[in-house]
């Protein structure tokens, strides 16, 4: 603690210079920060996905339809608990980039397989009395102020209605929160019979199932069991654990771990070289004094301490202010893409991850020139 | 604190080679010195001759390359860099020509900076500082940064520095070389009230004969060798 004092010293000995190489290592944990963000919102789904939910698609690709009636023959499939099926719609709130996803699923087996969606009792009731009525998540409600009993007015991109309309309208009966800090909150579901009953084509067929297993353990198994089951049919399917099936969503954009983490690796390099030069300059410029430092009794030790100490406290100051602003802004501020992203939050993994990589931006930028400042030689240094 | 003969510093057979490319500089050649506790030593010659060169052998600052260095009954050209280190921070006090004050500190945190190598607290390196800065004449001056004290002023804070720790010995490399003479005259002046009233043994380079009048004795070095005339 009492050299503390002298290393903020030496930090202040250039501001500009320090105050520079601060910003742009803040900036650097500020981009961090919605890296980590958006990684969680593509990898949504992944993070909660439960792990006794399969999902059921056909199995040439996710566009194509399976039959509704596939559901009462998984249902039969030993190990099988629960089947749900979804269906996307695709249709458009007003205009295009006001996207969220909408799904007709039928209301009570539905909430039965996803508990972590939370719904009040008495939207619930509403939900199964209204015909025409949807639900939907927080994020989305709030986006755009619906409230409870407001009508939804929501244009079919694919699903035109018998009477050859494209405009479908709904009943907002309940709004849900999520259980958890990562579910999706953005989605909005309405009943499946008012949709089968009223689409122009298609009917009898679903996107996909949701399938719950009795026994975790047993997830492979069933699987294959399902898959076996309708082998040879029209409609073969492929199941697979809920997991990996977002990931396979995710990954259709790409691989968003890796380009995120090339981004990352890319800016931190740089911040690397910016801090790096920093400290071998600083060190350069005060060769004269780190001797006299020695000459009155420091270790070799005890100055590459002092330098490197410098080192990690100008990246700790760039970095844990970036890390707040990058929590702050993202926690109050929200989605930057106006709710397209279905969650949006730096998790506390990734903070504590940003933390450890501000000590090692601090170590890394600092140890050459500490080790340069360790070798030095008194004599030397004070003949300059 | 001097060996049993009453010497503080005795040095033996030193040698000191510099090596400039594959071209070896021979500075000191078994040179011998002793120096008895609480004596105030002049060093002069001409430059180059090896002054400040034996200098930092004194204060541990370089080592010899053959030889040996005894200060205060200890042998400190084998000790290792930590320990000398160490040994500098108990034994030595410091004073350079250009004075060697860290630009960003006050002068009290400069003249503290050897006392936090030692277990004192807070207060009492204060208490110190307060001591050491009373002596050389600037408890005035203590929030004050080296850029706004005179060249007198920042060698006292240099002399202040020196001797907070209450050193065994202090070395002092041409402490008026950057003084006019007024100024020059009130280090002198210090420098000898620390050794007559305090007993401190000063080891002082210089090239001003008016300095090392002050001191109790003067030795002259040239081409590697003491002697107690000059060298003509």
């Amino acid at each position: 603690m009492k050299y503390l004092r002298l290393i903020l010293s030496n930090l202040k000995r250039k501001k500009l210079r320090t105050t520079l190489t601060a910003l742009s290592i803040l900036v650097a944990f500020i981009l961090f920060g919605y890296l980590a963000a958006v990684k969680v919102a593509f990898n949504q789904g992944v993070d909660v996905a439960g792990i006794d939910r399969l999902v059921v698609r056909h199995k040439v690709s996710i566009i194509q339809f399976l039959p509704e009636s596939y559901k009462d023959r998984m249902l039969k499939i030993d190990g099988v608990d629960l089947a749900v099926h979804a269906t996307w719609f695709g249709g458009i709130y007003q205009k295009p980039s006001n996207f969220f996803a909408q799904m007709p699923v039928d209301p009570e087996p539905f909430l039965d397989m996803y508990p972590e969606y939370l719904l009040e009792p008495e939207e619930k009731k509403a939900w199964l009395e209204t015909r025409t009525g949807a639900i939907v998540g927080r994020v989305t409600a709030d986006r755009f102020g619906w409230k409870v009993g407001d009508r939804i007015p929501i244009q079919a991109t694919i699903w035109t209605k018998k009477d050859g309309s494209s405009a479908w309208e709904f009943d907002l009966v309940g709004i849900y929160e999520g259980a958890e800090k990562g579910t999706d909150t953005s989605t909005f579901f309405f009943r499946h019979d008012y949709f089968d009953e009223a689409r122009q084509w298609g009917e009898g067929n679903v996107g996909w199932y949701y399938v719950r297993v009795k026994d975790p353990e047993r997830t492979a198994e069933v699987a294959a069991a399902i898959d076996a089951e309708f082998a040879n049919s029209p409609a073969e399917t492929k199941a697979e654990p809920e997991g990996a099936f977002f990931q396979g969503f995710a990954n259709q954009v790409g691989n968003i771990a890796r380009i995120l983490m090339a981004i990352l690796t890319a800016v931190f390099f740089t911040i690397l070289l910016i801090a790096g030069n920093t400290m071998a300059q600083t060190v350069r410029e005060r060769l004269n004094e780190l001797a006299v430092l020695k000459a009155v009794g420091f270790t070799d030790r005890g100055v590459l301490g002092l330098v490197l100490g410098e080192s990690c406290l100008l990246a700790a100051i760039g970095g844990l202010i970036g890390l707040a602003l990058a929590w702050v802004a993202i926690t109050y501020g929200g989605d930057p893409t106006n709710g397209a992203f279905p969650v949006f939050y730096f998790p506390v993994r990734d903070i504590v991850i940003g933390v450890l990589l501000v000590l090692f931006v601090g170590f890394a930028a600092g140890i050459l020139p500490s080790i340069q400042a360790q070798r030095l030689r008194i004599a030397d240094a004070l003949r300059r | 604190m001097s060996q049993d003969n009453g010497l503080l510093v005795d040095v033996r057979g030193v040698d000191k080679v510099f090596k400039r490319g594959a071209e070896k500089i021979h500075v000191l050649g078994g040179l011998d010195l002793e120096i008895p506790e609480g004596e105030f030593l002049a060093l002069m010659g001409p430059s180059g001759s090896g002054k400040s060169t034996l200098l930092n052998l004194i204060g541990g600052l370089d080592k010899p390359t053959q030889g040996e260095v005894h200060v205060a009954g200890k042998r400190i050209d084998k000790l290792s860099d930590r320990k000398l280190a160490s040994w500098r921070a108990r034994h030595v006090g410091l004073v350079f020509q250009f004075y060697n004050l860290l630009p960003v500190l006050s002068a009290a945190r400069n003249v503290e900076l050897p006392l936090l190598l030692t277990r004192l607290n807070s207060k009492q390196r204060k208490q110190q500082v307060d001591t050491a800065m009373t002596i050389v004449g600037l408890s005035h001056r203590m929030k004050h940064y080296p850029r706004t004290l005179s060249g007198g002023e920042q060698q006292r804070v240099g002399i202040a520095r020196a001797i907070v720790t209450d050193p065994t010995l202090l070395l002092c490399d041409e402490p008026t070389g950057d003084l006019d003479r007024k100024a020059g005259d009130e280090v002198l002046e210090l420098l000898q009230t620390l050794n007559e009233s305090q007993g401190k043994t000063i080891v002082m380079v210089t090239h001003d004969p008016h300095a090392a009048a002050r001191a109790s004795r003067t030795l002259y070095l040239d081409k590697g060798q003491l002697g107690e005339e000059p060298i003509e």
